[in-house]
């Protein structure tokens, strides 16, 4: 056997780092670009959603029944000057929007799609999403700082607080569902719910997860940061062009990250309500897909029927109701679960 | 092999690079921006020891809450950076004092040197994947099953001196309009609405 001395190190090189590299950047591509369609498409259906519960008819102008419309916007927003304040501190005045798109972007790494369709299956799944959804707060307090105007700073200052406050009933919510399944695996969580979603013994919940979830993605009726009535844009006032694109590509990617975690914690992820002949024919990743789009449609929903809170109600309901209520359902699971030995064996 | 080596050395020069940043930047919120990296780098390092689920806590603590709270008190502070920088030279013997007994600590901790003789099962115990059990079970068991007591102990403690800090800063303000959602869901039309008949032109 003639031994290629000289060329063996690049064999190895191409098996071992480029082509596994290759194939993880391929993955990549293939979770960004639908994620970023459906973003897209995101904004467009909540302007249908809208319009068609004011009795509008909503954008329908550009292209068949106005679909084209999420492009024609993005290149209107491409096409504008990025304007920095004098005040600002540049460089995170820059930094603020991109961390707010790469944190959104980057919580989809460990989405289960469907059985094994993930591109990273790890251990601490949860607790990966939980930690990324939770730094979702520097890029909205950086910007509010960077930006070196009021508006954008009070702004900044009560998306922290909000944030961080509801951030404490979504944790008592994950640990209330990791009681019932016994490990910290997304794809573990979804299969547990074989026999029964978790939103039927769980339900009350599922109900402050998804009031949760509207508060932490800084959605109407809790959008105070943003409250445009007493902050002109809260804190992205000073954001103009593609910095102010990227805060809303990021906001919308939160938004479809959050259904999904919904989806995946309560809905049951990929699998189909019943394991029967006409629902088993149809693929996992399309189930996913629905149950996210229902959730989504409860984000437009609420929208386009409630008020906005105003700050002390929405600190008294976080901290006075949420937080003891999810506690104490958090006993009464772990309750149930030890008198009945339910218990999930690792 | 070669790749966690490579990303150690990332993960570890830049940890200490931002460390020196906290100390030596002139912003106050730079400092604390630069914490915050520190301490995502040092999650890095956990990820690479096989220790995920201290890496994730370590994210979701101290970066997703503690460092925003700390972020939140420096910015609307309004410290004068300069004027504590007077004191600098005078608190360096002492600064330094202290870092280096912590170093001294560490060099015992890891030239394993152990007082007790359980303290070594201890850390082995701690140990990634212990007879194959993911971090959560072995940490779980360790906690809640070997040092319960201890880890009650220390829970209480942190509870009391949290009420401890509630107590202090609390005041009492006359005058503060609340809303009382209690009393205000049990109002009733009679108690608060007074229908008037008002005659024209004579006011009530």
């Amino acid at each position: 056997m003639i031994c290629w001395n000289g060329l063996e190190p690049m064999v190895d090189f191409w098996q071992d780092y480029a082509l596994p590299g290759a194939i993880i950047v391929a993955k990549i591509v293939a979770i960004i670009i639908p994620l970023l369609i459906a973003v897209a498409y995101l904004t467009y259906a909540e302007r249908k959603v809208l319009a068609v519960m004011q009795l509008r008819r909503g954008p329908n102008v550009v292209g068949p029944f106005g679909l084209l419309q999420p492009l024609a916007d993005g290149l209107k927003l491409f096409m504008k000057e990025t304007i920095v304040p004098a005040g600002a501190s540049r460089a995170l005045f820059i930094m603020a929007p991109m961390l707010t798109f790469i944190l959104a972007m980057l919580a989809w790494a460990v989405i289960p799609v469907d059985a094994g369709w993930v591109l990273s299956d790890i251990n601490v799944g949860v607790l990966y999403l939980f930690a990324i959804s939770s730094l979702g707060v520097y890029g909205i307090i950086i910007a509010g700082w960077a930006s070196n105007s009021k508006y954008a700073f009070l702004g900044a200052l009560r998306s922290a607080a909000q944030m961080v406050s509801y951030e404490v009933s979504i944790g008592l919510v994950i640990i209330t569902v990791l009681l019932c399944v016994g490990s910290l695996n997304l794809s573990r969580i979804v299969e547990a719910q074989k026999t029964v979603w978790f939103v039927i013994p769980l339900l009350p919940m599922f109900v402050i997860y998804f009031i949760s979830a509207l508060a932490e993605t800084n959605r109407s009726p809790f959008d105070l940061p943003e409250g445009e009535s007493e902050l002109v844009g809260g804190y992205f006032t000073e954001y103009s062009s593609m910095t102010f694109a990227l805060f809303f590509l990021g906001e919308y990617a939160n938004m479809i990250l959050m259904s999904a975690m919904g989806a995946i914690l309560f809905l049951g992820g990929w699998l189909p309500p019943f394991d029967i002949a006409p629902f088993n024919w149809v693929p996992g990743p399309i189930w996913f897909a629905l149950k996210i789009c229902f959730v989504l449609f409860g984000f437009l929903w609420v929208r386009a029927t409630f008020p906005r809170f105003r700050y002390d109600q929405l600190m008294r309901l976080g901290w006075k109701v949420f937080l003891p209520f999810s506690l104490f359902y958090v006993v009464l699971v772990a309750g149930v679960l030890v008198a009945f030995d339910w218990l999930p064996t690792p | 092999m070669i790749l966690q080596t490579l990303s150690f050395y990332l993960f570890a020069s830049i940890c200490v690079a931002s460390g020196v940043m906290v100390i030596s930047s002139r912003n106050p919120v730079h400092a604390v921006l630069y914490l915050i990296l520190a301490f995502f780098n040092a999650a890095g390092l956990f990820v690479l020891m096989g220790a995920e689920f201290l890496a994730m806590l370590l994210v979701i603590v101290y970066v997703g809450a503690v460092a925003v709270l700390f972020l939140f008190v420096v910015m609307m502070l309004d410290i004068n950076f300069t004027e504590l920088r007077q004191g600098f030279l005078q608190y360096l013997p002492i600064g330094a004092l202290v870092g280096f007994i912590l170093l001294v600590e560490l060099l015992l901790v890891l030239g394993s040197w152990a007082v007790s003789p359980d303290a070594g099962a201890a850390l082995v115990a701690t140990n990634a994947t212990v007879g194959g059990t993911t971090n959560s079970h072995a940490l779980g068991r360790l906690i809640y099953t070997h040092y319960a007591f201890l880890f009650q102990c220390a829970g209480l403690i942190l509870l009391i001196a949290m009420i401890g800090a509630i107590v202090l800063t609390l005041r009492e303000r006359v005058g503060v309009k609340r809303q009382n959602v209690g009393r205000q869901v049990a109002r009733r039309r009679e108690d608060s609405v007074v229908v008037v008949q008002v005659d024209s032109g004579k006011g009530i």
